[in-house]
């Protein structure tokens, strides 16, 4: 058995080169900011984030949404960690090697890593970690994130017990995780909060409880000082990290601000330092007056309008959903309703790494040509201005969703005629009535991948995928799918998902409008962070610098 | 002692009425589409079975109504859905606080001012000085609070920097400032046009003009005869007013990113938090009984007539 | 009802000689006329987008008189179609509370005893109701209809005019007109009908036309909240809402919207102290107390 070692650097050999040097087309923003009083830096060293809500649980595994993913990341670290720009950097795991065939990794842990109290990080924290994890009881969103491990499928179903979950502790520093099958994307799975060690006395302990700042236990650059449900979350520096010398943050706030307008306000009477988003309507705004704070980096998401293909009027009748697509301006959606930088997008799955969508052949077309296209398309479906199609688009209430339903609705109703009802509905309700496909025309849909490979986005239109609202059901390209997840990482096995992309797009089940941009305002005097393409940030790369404006809180 | 039994009464007469607002709230609540488990990444079937187990969501619908109310009884209004390590009471505990802060110093505010301005302009009837307070009253009535909130943020933090623009900050001083102005504007200017109208009937009255006619020093007619039926009006505004900063809180908590009750509300509707919700609801469905409670006891002491009504 | 068109006629005499509540009622005509009137004359249509006008100032060239919003549509079609829509669910909505409220007060106050004491143990039970979350709780959950919107702000409301006609009635009900009906054997319901009802005009009208600026003002809570109508539609409120979010880069955003809802707000009040002062039966007895 020839293990090949694989140090840090082979690793991101494996991905290409990291996400840094991948895309030529969409050069990496750096945020690095000089303040305006050099390098110095400021006494208090405070960070204010607005996060946009409250996360519902600080329990790593049973998390839910990027409000809490930001939380834990300075809370807790995993095997992997990202630097700045996102690239994987050992975190818990010092090194790890890789078997042959792809299936089994290998996992050292450094000797320093500590718990906040003290206690050593040992494997056996992994193993109890992973279980938990996986395990029906512990009530995890994400656990089937974790399916790529071995067993892991059966755990979380509750047809087998978590300790036949492929993981195992060899000896207290060394961990070893078996998969069922080679899984390229696994290491980045690493990074996210489903597979963050928990302290297993604190959790035996308190039970749910024991992440109440008086009971949390955790591993990362910080520790929780204080959570104020609908105030604040406070995190304090954690002296027992490893890598502790190089945190130069002494607290980071985490502010639940749900409305953009309230944020924006309070970063200008500098009571943030970093907001999560922008209000869209206020970009021209923004733009005039605080160019030099607005960071815009594209972010791996996909926007899209979905098509109920298990009903008429769009099942079986592809041409009617070319005419709709082909009659969508996009370059109107991203520049002008949403104006932040946002790609208009053409092919399902965002570029990432060394993937990059086949652009279909319209895309090359002018809009004018593309407009001309698409009312023969029409034709063709069986409708005409005399005999015009009406259909409604259902949306959860946001105001940028709003903006580009009602964009949207006007193309269509210009290019071909349709007659377009707009509905917007509660977040949950949405879901429930996406989920049905009962009610639903077109709905509005929207990704961000959980790890960065076209996979992320790929299975979404399997056809025996839950989240696959469209009811997309095509041999071929669940066929292709099946195929790539069976081999290793490399060319052969994005052949295989540019080409299901391509077989769906001649399908057009759904639309795709455009690829997000991550948008923050950052005050200048906020060093160390980088874009990256996850939009993930760690607190501990962060310095504030002296700045005469900054406001004591 | 009939005072006593009058209060007794009021408290047993409750009882139905707080169990009719808990089905009422509680049905609406399960009649909802959309569940608290659906997520954007659906979740794993065994996986959600538990959480309705959790939940108890598998019961009937009566046993869980029972269930509910017994637990009420001890003072439990449950776990939450969205805050999944914090139970409803411990929720409510942290949130009420905060709100009872804003809305009690909102309406003192809304109270003072408001009877002194219309007091002030209903003894200068038809002045310059009346007129400007009946503008104002009538600018604070028409502007909705959720553009006079960010109006005064523009203004006050962001232009002079002197005022905090949001964030609670333990309740102090400078960080309510705004937000109980923006929510007692609007009552401030009800109650002062309720005070001048109100006093000018009462100047006007017969026995005010009798008490002048015998000579009586305007101090002492104002004090002994004036200000008792004036403010009549006002204390049964109280019942509307409180209302009115209850539902303003909502407002006024999200823009300036209070955590107070009226957000968790929102947030809880928002979510599917069927625990929350309903606990915000029962309590303030307490509350505002209460409240009423105490109204009426005000108005039995102010106006002895109203008792012997009822 | 000889008795009803006199205290008309003294209303009348008492409202012509209040000059607020007059030039209010004549404002409010004429926005009401421009409200229906004026997209006629606009040649734009509410929902039509122009994509080389995002949020233009107001200008007389191009035809956008109250300039354009964030999506480059006309802002004078739209403020007037969102006055349609906010003084349609003014009056609607209190219209559903003043006929849930007159007849269940009526009723309650011409039966009296035992089925009275019943009824308003019942409007005590609502009282205790925190409503407005219900509202909130019911655009949530069941999506957004002005239908609903009038349902539920009705149905809130009409407690108060329950209470205040039950009090009316009891008073009226002593009065020899309706005695002599009863002794006539007039049934109840024509009773209520014919004699009580036209009675409580008085108070009604009053009570009209001061709840209308209110459920405009709740309509506009519930724009702020994202509860609104749907789109395109608008009202003034869900206008004025997203005014107030732009109000320093397009502050003609906020300024027109805001000034017809405040014109409104300011007319209806005029009009309902105007209408009490001239109307309400209670202020003249109290004059000789």
């Amino acid at each position: 058995m020839k293990n090949r070692t694989l140090t840090i650097m082979l690793s991101i050999f494996l991905f290409g080169c990291g996400p840094n040097a991948d895309n030529e087309n969409t050069p990496k923003q750096k945020l690095v900011i000089g303040g305006a009083s050099g390098e110095e830096l400021a006494e208090n060293q405070v960070f204010r984030k607005n996060n946009g809500s409250d996360p519902g649980t600080l329990d790593p595994h049973r998390a839910e949404g990027v409000p809490a993913s930001n939380v834990l990341r300075d809370l807790y670290e995993g095997l992997v960690s990202e630097a700045a720009n996102g690239d994987y950097i050992p975190g818990v795991a010092e090194s790890w090697t890789i078997s042959d065939d792809g299936k089994s990794y290998r996992f050292k842990i450094r000797d320093d890593a500590a718990w906040s109290n003290g206690d050593n990080v040992v494997a056996e924290d992994f193993v109890f970690s992973l279980r938990r994890s996986v395990d029906p009881k512990t009530l995890s969103n994400y656990s089937s994130m974790l399916y790529p491990i071995k067993n892991a499928r059966d755990v979380v179903l509750g047809n087998e017990s978590p300790e036949l979950l492929g993981v195992s502790a060899e000896g207290e520093k060394v961990l070893l995780i078996e998969l069922e099958e080679p899984t390229p994307y696994f290491i980045s799975l690493l990074t996210h909060s489903t597979t963050y060690p928990v302290h297993p006395p604190s959790v035996i302990e308190h039970g749910s409880s024991f992440t109440r700042p008086e009971n949390m236990v955790s591993n990362g650059a910080f520790t929780l000082e204080d959570w104020r449900i609908q105030d604040y979350i406070l995190l304090t520096r954690n002296t027992k990290y490893w890598d502790d010398k190089n945190t130069t943050l002494s607290n980071v706030y985490y502010y639940p601000l749900d409305n953009p307008d309230a944020s924006l306000r309070r970063y200008r009477a500098n009571e943030l330092d970093f907001t999560d988003t922008t209000p869209s309507e206020q970009l021209p705004w923004i733009k005039e007056n605080l160019k030099e704070e607005l960071k815009i980096t594209p972010y791996f998401g996909s926007y899209y309008y979905g098509f109920n293909n298990t009903k008429p009027p769009f099942k079986d009748n592809p041409e009617l959903r070319m005419a709709l697509s082909l009659a969508v301006n996009r370059t109107i959606i991203t520049d002008i309703v949403l104006g932040a930088g946002q790609i208009p997008a053409f092919t399902f799955v965002p570029p990432v790494k060394e993937y990059k969508g086949i652009q279909p052949e319209w895309a090359g077309l002018t809009q004018e040509e593309r407009e001309n296209l698409a009312k023969d398309f029409y034709l063709k479906a069986g409708y005409s201005p005399s005999n015009p199609l009406s259909i409604e688009i259902i949306y959860n209430t946001s105001e940028n969703h709003k903006r580009v339903a009602l964009a949207v609705a006007s193309m269509w109703k210009k290019t071909l005629g349709v007659e377009t009802k707009l509905r917007n509905q509660e977040w949950k309700v949405f879901l429930e009535t996406r989920r049905l496909k009962e009610e639903t025309e077109i709905f509005r849909g929207g990704w961000i991948g959980d790890y960065d490979d076209p996979y992320t986005f790929s299975e979404l239109l399997h056809s025996e995928n839950e989240m696959n609202h469209s009811g997309y059901a095509s041999n071929d390209y669940d066929a292709l799918l099946k195929s790539a997840s069976l081999k290793p990482a490399g060319r052969d096995r994005l052949n295989d998902l540019l080409q299901a992309e391509q077989i769906m797009l001649n399908d057009m089940p759904v639309i795709p409008l455009y690829f997000y941009v991550s948008q923050h305002l950052i005050k200048p005097w906020v060093v160390g962070l980088e874009g990256n393409v996850m939009d993930h940030h760690y607190s501990k790369y962060v310095k504030i610098l002296k700045s005469e404006t900054i406001a004591s809180e | 002692m009939s005072n006593f039994r009058f209060v007794i009464g009021r408290f047993l007469g409750a009882i139905p009425t707080l169990l009719i607002l808990i089905c009422l709230a509680f049905f609406l609540v399960k009649a909802a589409p959309g569940g608290p488990f659906d997520f954007e990444r659906s979740l794993p079937e065994e996986v959600e079975a538990n959480l309705r187990a959790a939940y108890n969501l598998d019961d009937p619908v009566y046993l869980q109504l029972a269930k509910y109310i017994g637990d009420l009884l001890q003072g439990d209004f449950g776990p939450s859905f969205q805050y999944r390590d914090y139970t409803v009471t411990e929720l409510i505990s942290t949130g009420f606080p905060v709100s009872l802060r804003l809305g009690f110093a909102a309406i003192l505010l809304a109270l003072f001012f408001g009877s002194l301005i219309g007091s002030v302009a209903a003894l200068n009837q038809n002045s310059k000085l009346d007129y400007g307070v009946m503008f104002f009253g009538m600018i604070g009535i028409s502007i909705p609070n959720f553009v006079m909130a960010p109006l005064l943020v523009l203004f006050f933090s962001i232009g002079l920097k002197a005022l905090p623009a949001g964030g609670y900050n333990g309740g102090d001083f400078y960080h309510m400032i705004l937000p109980v102005v923006s929510l007692a504007l609007p009552q401030m200017a009800y109650i002062a046009r309720l005070t001048r109208g109100s006093m000018i009937e009462v100047l006007s009255s017969n026995f005010v003009r009798t008490a002048k006619a015998q000579g009586l020093s305007t101090k002492t007619i104002l004090f002994s005869h004036v200000l008792k039926p004036t403010f009549l009006p006002v204390v049964s505004y109280l019942g509307p007013a409180t209302a009115a900063i209850i539902t303003g809180s909502v407002v006024v908590e999200q823009i300036f990113g209070l955590p107070g009750l009226g957000r968790y509300f929102v947030q809880g509707a928002l979510n599917r938090d069927y625990t929350l919700v309903m606990g915000v609801v029962v309590f303030y469905g307490c509350l505002i009984i209460l409240f009423n409670l105490i109204v009426d006891t005000l108005y039995g002491f102010i106006d002895p007539r109203i008792k012997q009504n009822r | 009802m000889k008795k009803t068109n006199s205290l008309l006629n003294d209303a009348w005499s008492a409202l012509s000689k209040n000059k607020a509540a007059l030039i209010s009622a004549a404002t409010m005509a004429a926005m009401v006329f421009m409200v229906l009137l004026g997209p006629i004359f606009s040649p734009y249509a509410i929902d039509e987008i122009d994509w080389s006008m995002i949020a233009a100032a107001p200008s007389f060239s191009d035809g956008h008189i109250f300039g354009t919003d964030d999506l480059g549509r006309d802002l004078f079609v739209r403020t007037m179609y969102g006055g349609r829509i906010s003084l349609m669910v003014g009056l609607v909505a209190t219209l559903v509370s003043v006929m849930i409220g007159v007849t269940y007060g009526a009723v309650a106050g011409f039966m009296g005893g035992r089925i009275d004491a019943l009824m308003m143990r019942f409007v005590d039970v609502l009282y205790a109701m925190p409503f407005l979350f219900f509202v909130i709780l019911l655009m949530v959950f069941f999506g957004r209809s002005i239908f609903l919107i009038f349902i539920a702000i009705g149905a809130v409301n009409w407690l108060d005019i329950a209470r205040i006609v039950r009090g009316q009635t009891l008073n009226i009900k002593g009065k020899e007109f309706v005695d002599a009906a009863k002794t006539g054997g007039v049934s109840t319901i024509k009773i209520i009908m014919k004699h009580i009802v036209p009675n409580l005009l008085g108070v009604v009208v009053v009570y009209v036309a001061l709840t209308v600026p209110q459920v405009i003002l709740v309509e506009s809570f519930l724009s702020f909240l994202g509860l609104g109508v749907q789109e395109p539609m608008t009202s003034w409120g869900a206008l004025v809402n997203q005014g107030a979010r732009q109000m320093e880069s397009s502050p003609w955003m906020l300024l027109f919207p805001a000034v017809f809802l405040a014109t409104t707000l300011f007319c209806f009040n005029f009009i309902g102290d105007g209408l009490r002062d001239a109307l309400d039966p209670k202020d003249r007895t109290r004059g000789n107390d």
